[in-house]
């Protein structure tokens, strides 16, 4: 079963307050595990998303198209990345979130299958 | 036949991997056992023919859905005629997941572990049918779309797992022990529901201690149901009740569950409430309860808890009767924060400051009291206290 890992970020996130040699050593953690999982095709692909203050919303308003700065939630919490997940079920999902909780602590993972029934 | 419906249930639930089509084939296998059984007489393997009748209409059912080829060769498989195995476990696990909503995990718990119709549930905690119908579709629902397996979780989860079984079946229990008033009589006795319920999880899990204490915990309730309320049917409080009527043997019989749970050498939240009620049980009159052993009992639940509110008020309460009500209160305005909108914060705080003969400041906190409870006799209560 495939699922959609968001990786998201909070205030809380322990690495914004890291020092260099600390912040290299949790992105080489998690280069690692990405590493393994990807080998083993249990995650087949995600992106690091730049830092929200990046990001630009298009929203639909009354049949017109509005273009704005910021991410499209105004909220502690962003999204910093996705990954694409290929497990049995959602156990172990669930799972591979709490080891992303492990390797940043502070952070939030929704879990969500992918829609079912044809592709797009 | 509660007890074998549930296992045959589980054991379609298992077989073919869909909780709606189980339930169904049982649903027809049950009508044909009331059928033949009055006639014929009730089988020696009343299990094992349910669930050869279920597997039939199974086959029979998704023979007309083509796509199940795999699931009719399970189906098909002769099965062991003996001992059929107890698939409830992972029934129950799977109705509990975290990742479905409390009021869902009820729901779906008593629906099918239980087998409780959808009306039973309703009334029983006193919600349209079409609300607590939709609860349970969307459960299902969430279930097959995330792909919740339906098995009981790794030896690494379980810890966790088995916390949210029972937080389920507590909050069942308390739901049908604190419920009173006038629709009581045509309710379900839930606390009998969850008791039986957490009965079986003991069975099924010999080995787990806090299945044990929680069953004791519910018992040392139970047996000291009848002082509870008095002939007018207004609630009594713990202080005020008649010893005399607690259920001597049921306290024993509970007593002996949390040495049994002792004895597996693991403490858990639910073996230190099932210590901190027997305590109490034990205790001849209010006064000489051994409150100081309740406070450290308290001390050890708060850090097992992560210093819940709930608990540090319980234990507040503790605490006033060994300091006297100026430390209790001290320790229960630390809760002010979280729990502003817990009645039973400010129907303490309420008995504290009356203590300490602040009068007035006391009727306040149990307006306030008033104001956060919709239980009746809960109100009859304050309202007393208020206008004394």
């Amino acid at each position: 079963m495939k699922y959609v890992l968001l990786l998201c970020d909070s205030d809380r996130s322990t690495y914004m307050h890291q020092t260099p040699a600390e912040a290299q050593k949790t992105f080489g953690a998690i280069t690692a595990w990405w590493g393994e999982k990807a080998q083993r095709k249990v995650i087949l692909g995600g992106e690091q998303l730049a830092s929200p203050d990046k990001a630009t919303t298009v929203r639909s308003v009354g049949g017109r198209s509005v273009v704005t700065d910021g991410p499209f939630i105004e909220a502690k919490e962003s999204i910093g990345g996705y990954a694409l997940v290929e497990v049995p079920d959602l156990d172990a999902a669930i799972a591979l979130a709490k080891e992303w909780n492990g390797l940043l602590p502070g952070s939030t993972v929704e879990v969500r299958p992918l829609h079912e029934g044809e592709g797009m | 036949m509660r007890e074998e419906a549930a296992r045959v249930t589980a054991s379609m639930v298992r077989l073919v991997g869909d909780f709606d089509v189980a339930e169904d084939v049982v649903q027809d296998a049950i009508v044909e056992a009331l059928e033949h059984w009055p006639r014929e007489g009730i089988p020696d393997a009343p299990a094992a023919w349910l669930l050869t009748v279920a597997r039939r209409k199974g086959i029979d059912r998704l023979r007309r859905e083509a796509r199940h080829r795999q699931k009719i060769a399970l189906l098909e498989a002769p099965p062991p005629m003996t001992t059929l195995p107890d698939d409830r476990l992972d029934l129950i696990f799977t109705c509990c997941h975290p990742a479905l909503a409390r009021d869902a995990q009820v729901a779906l718990t008593l629906r099918s572990v239980l087998g409780l119709t959808t009306g039973e549930i309703a009334r029983a905690f006193l919600v349209p049918e079409a609300t607590l119908a939709q609860r349970i579709v969307r459960a299902k629902r969430k279930i097959v779309g995330a792909h919740i397996a339906l098995r009981r979780p790794d030896v690494r989860e379980l810890s966790d797992r088995l916390g949210e079984v029972l937080a389920v079946l507590y909050l069942v229990f308390n739901e049908g022990y604190l419920a009173s008033g006038p629709d009581r009589a045509s309710r379900r006795d839930l606390a009998e529901d969850a008791e039986w319920l957490t009965s079986l999880l003991v069975r099924l899990m010999p080995d787990e201690p806090e299945p044990l204490g929680l069953l004791a915990l519910m018992r040392l309730h139970l047996a000291r149901a009848a002082a509870r309320f008095d002939e007018r049917g207004r609630l009594v409080l713990l202080k005020d009740q008649d010893r005399s009527t607690w259920d001597r043997d049921r306290i024993a019989d509970a007593v002996r569950l949390i040495e049994r749970a002792g004895a597996l050498r693991r403490t858990g939240p639910y073996q230190l409430q099932a210590a901190i009620a027997a305590l109490h049980c034990e205790a001849a009159s209010h006064d000489v309860t051994d409150w100081p052993q309740i406070v450290r009992l308290y001390d050890v639940l708060v850090g097992m808890t992560n210093g819940s509110a709930v608990v540090r008020l319980n234990r507040a309460i503790a605490l006033g009767e060994v300091a006297g009500p100026e430390p209790a209160l001290r320790a229960v305005s630390e809760l002010a924060s979280e729990l502003d909108r817990y009645h039973l914060y400010h129907a303490t705080r309420a008995e504290l400051l009356r203590g300490l003969g602040r009068h007035d400041e006391a009727r306040e906190a149990d307006r306030r009291a008033l104001e956060l409870t919709d239980n009746p006799a809960e109100r009859v209560l304050l309202e007393e206290r208020i206008d004394r």
